[in-house]
């Protein structure tokens, strides 16, 4: 007998994320922080002082910000800790919790005995105890989305941790930017514009890895969430790479900001498109 | 760290004296006659809360799906064929089978979750833990059939438990023991996967080509279901997934990439000191 055309009814196999928006916010700002990280511990390791205070700056804020916005998203908040009873590698969620526990402490440790001017050897190892992590605090949060059975994730799997890189360097490297004093900047200036380049690039590439999957992210509110992401880092790298020593800078990095924030947020709408469409699962690789 | 968590590996993680051989369905489809008594028992066993859906307009079926509240889903397909076709009436043939949580050997939920909530019984099954289960939803996605969802109000993730604690008292799954043609059968898996094999090629031989095995094979996507079907058509027509796969035996790839972006990411950081400080 021949399948209908439409499966069960037109009914969806895969069973829709219940994540909401707590989820993409963390995406962006524990990669943010990891990216932020990473830039001032090489900062630090030059010897350019004011940056790596800028840049540890933010990496705090985000680390503070983080936690919260993953145990507001628990069905269960208050068992938050449940999260750390296992360490479990197969898990990505179990990998990053662990991550972030050692890194979110670090993080927020190394500001504050910088603000202090306290404990200067402490405060340069809780960095790099930072910039270590923030690798991982960058990439594994692709790696999670990967790992499910949703189309539009799982085929993007090789794809995403570099998207998920590129979009962290972009928001660290500009939330920086807009921080410190133009004379430091330079840095972070460049690597804000690196990271928006790769982000362009890296979503060109994952949507030739999609092929007709990318109807997922074209599909609002996915494809509003793209175009948004898309003309605000287009701009955004454009005038801070021409102009990133003016004023003009502060609105540019903003731009960059947002188009991260976009960014992250388009690519969970696009799995919850794409785990409605039961035609999907038929051109899975 | 967690041992395996593998259903053919189970043995190690229980000691001897707590370990059972495993066990699962056979659902077999071709006998089903659309009653829902394993809907109702599942739901009087297991206090599993009612959900009173709109009228789907999806012939018999007002479940719907399986869910946090489904555990048993009977699905309802009305097909019209020539007349001639054997089972058909009227030219409608009745497709009718009883969904349930697959238990996977290899089950991506129970993989991924990262509080250890959702394990693997001695029985080979797969159970979450509602004690510990922080409602994180990450097991929600990661189903490739669409199984295990989150209870709105609770919070916390829930499914079909395979009766675990029936087993304890060696008694039968509610929906199994409920069954009135014998379509749901409990038991354990190798005795019921060549009960199968022997339906199947009873029916073949009856001329019923379509009849299929769904599940039963261990080197499928999920390496096996602890719950296997025979279907008479596609699976895709049952609203089952073609081809499911674990999602966490692709995971290699991801994280590998994640390896390299994370080099590219700290190569991208030191690359930016090159150049005017300001």
């Amino acid at each position: 007998m021949p399948a209908s055309v439409d499966g069960y009814h037109g009914r969806p196999i895969l069973k829709r994320p219940v994540w909401t928006w707590e989820v993409p916010a963390y995406f962006f700002t524990g990669g943010l922080a990891g990216a932020a990280s990473m830039l001032a511990a090489a900062a630090d390791l030059s010897g350019r002082a004011v940056l790596a205070t800028s840049a540890r700056r933010v990496a705090a804020v985000a680390a503070l910000t983080a936690p919260p916005l993953l145990v507001s998203d628990l069905g269960r908040p208050a068992r938050f800790a449940n999260m750390l009873r296992v360490a479990k590698p197969s898990s990505p969620m179990s990998v990053g919790s662990w991550t972030l526990a050692g890194y979110a402490p670090a993080a927020i440790a190394c500001a504050g005995l910088g603000e202090l001017h306290r404990a200067p050897r402490v405060c340069r190892t809780a960095g790099l105890v930072a910039a270590a992590t923030g690798p991982v605090m960058a990439t594994y949060t692709a790696v999670l989305v990967s790992t499910t059975a949703i189309p539009v994730w799982q085929a993007a799997r090789r794809e995403l941790p570099y998207l998920f890189a590129a979009s962290a360097a972009a928001a660290g490297a500009a939330s920086t930017v807009l921080v410190a004093p133009p004379g430091a900047a330079g840095p972070a200036r460049r690597l804000a514009v690196a990271g928006a380049v790769g982000e362009l690039a890296t979503t060109w590439l994952m949507r030739r890895r999609l092929g007709t999957l990318t109807e997922s992210y074209d599909t609002p509110p996915s494809s509003t969430l793209e175009h948004t992401s898309t003309i605000c880092t287009v701009l955004g790298a454009a005038v801070l790479a021409i102009a990133g020593r003016s004023r003009a800078r502060v609105p540019a990095a903003a731009l960059l900001v947002a188009g991260s924030a976009c960014k992250r947020f388009a690519v969970l709408a696009a799995g919850r498109d794409s785990a409605g469409r039961p035609g999907q699962l038929r051109n899975l690789a | 760290m967690t041992l395996r968590t593998r259903a053919d590996q189970v043995a190690l993680a229980y000691p001897a004296a707590q370990q059972r051989p495993r066990v699962g369905f056979f659902t077999d489809t071709s006998i089903c006659i659309g009653c829902k008594a394993c809907e109702v028992a599942c739901k009087e066993w297991n206090d599993v809360p009612e959900q009173l859906t709109r009228f789907t307009g999806h012939s018999y079926d007002n479940t719907g799906a399986l869910g946090a509240d489904a555990w048993r889903h009977v699905a309802f397909i009305e097909q019209r064929v020539a007349p001639t076709v054997e089972g058909a009436r009227d030219g409608t043939r009745w497709l009718m089978s009883s969904d349930v949580c697959k238990h996977c050997t290899t089950a991506a939920c129970l993989d991924v979750c990262p509080t250890g909530s959702l394990f693997r019984t001695e029985f080979g099954t797969v159970v979450v833990q509602q004690d510990i289960c922080n409602g994180c939803g990450y097991c929600v996605p990661a189903c490739p059939f669409g199984v295990i969802d989150r209870r709105e109000e609770d919070g916390r993730a829930w499914k079909c438990t395979l009766c675990y604690d029936r087993l304890k008292a060696d008694q039968t799954p509610a929906c199994a023991q409920a069954c009135p043609t014998q379509s749901i059968q409990f038991g354990a898996l190798d005795e019921l996967r060549e009960r199968a094999a022997a339906r199947v090629a009873d029916l073949h031989a009856s001329g019923e080509t379509s009849a299929q095995l769904y599940g039963a094979d261990p080197g499928d996507g999920v390496d096996g279901a602890g719950a296997f079907f025979l279907l008479l058509d596609e699976p895709e027509v049952y609203g089952l997934p073609s081809d499911p796969v674990a999602a966490t035996k692709r995971a290699g790839a991801a994280w590998r990439a994640a390896l390299g972006a994370g080099a590219a990411l700290a190569a991208a950081v030191i690359a930016s000191l090159i150049g005017r400080d300001g």
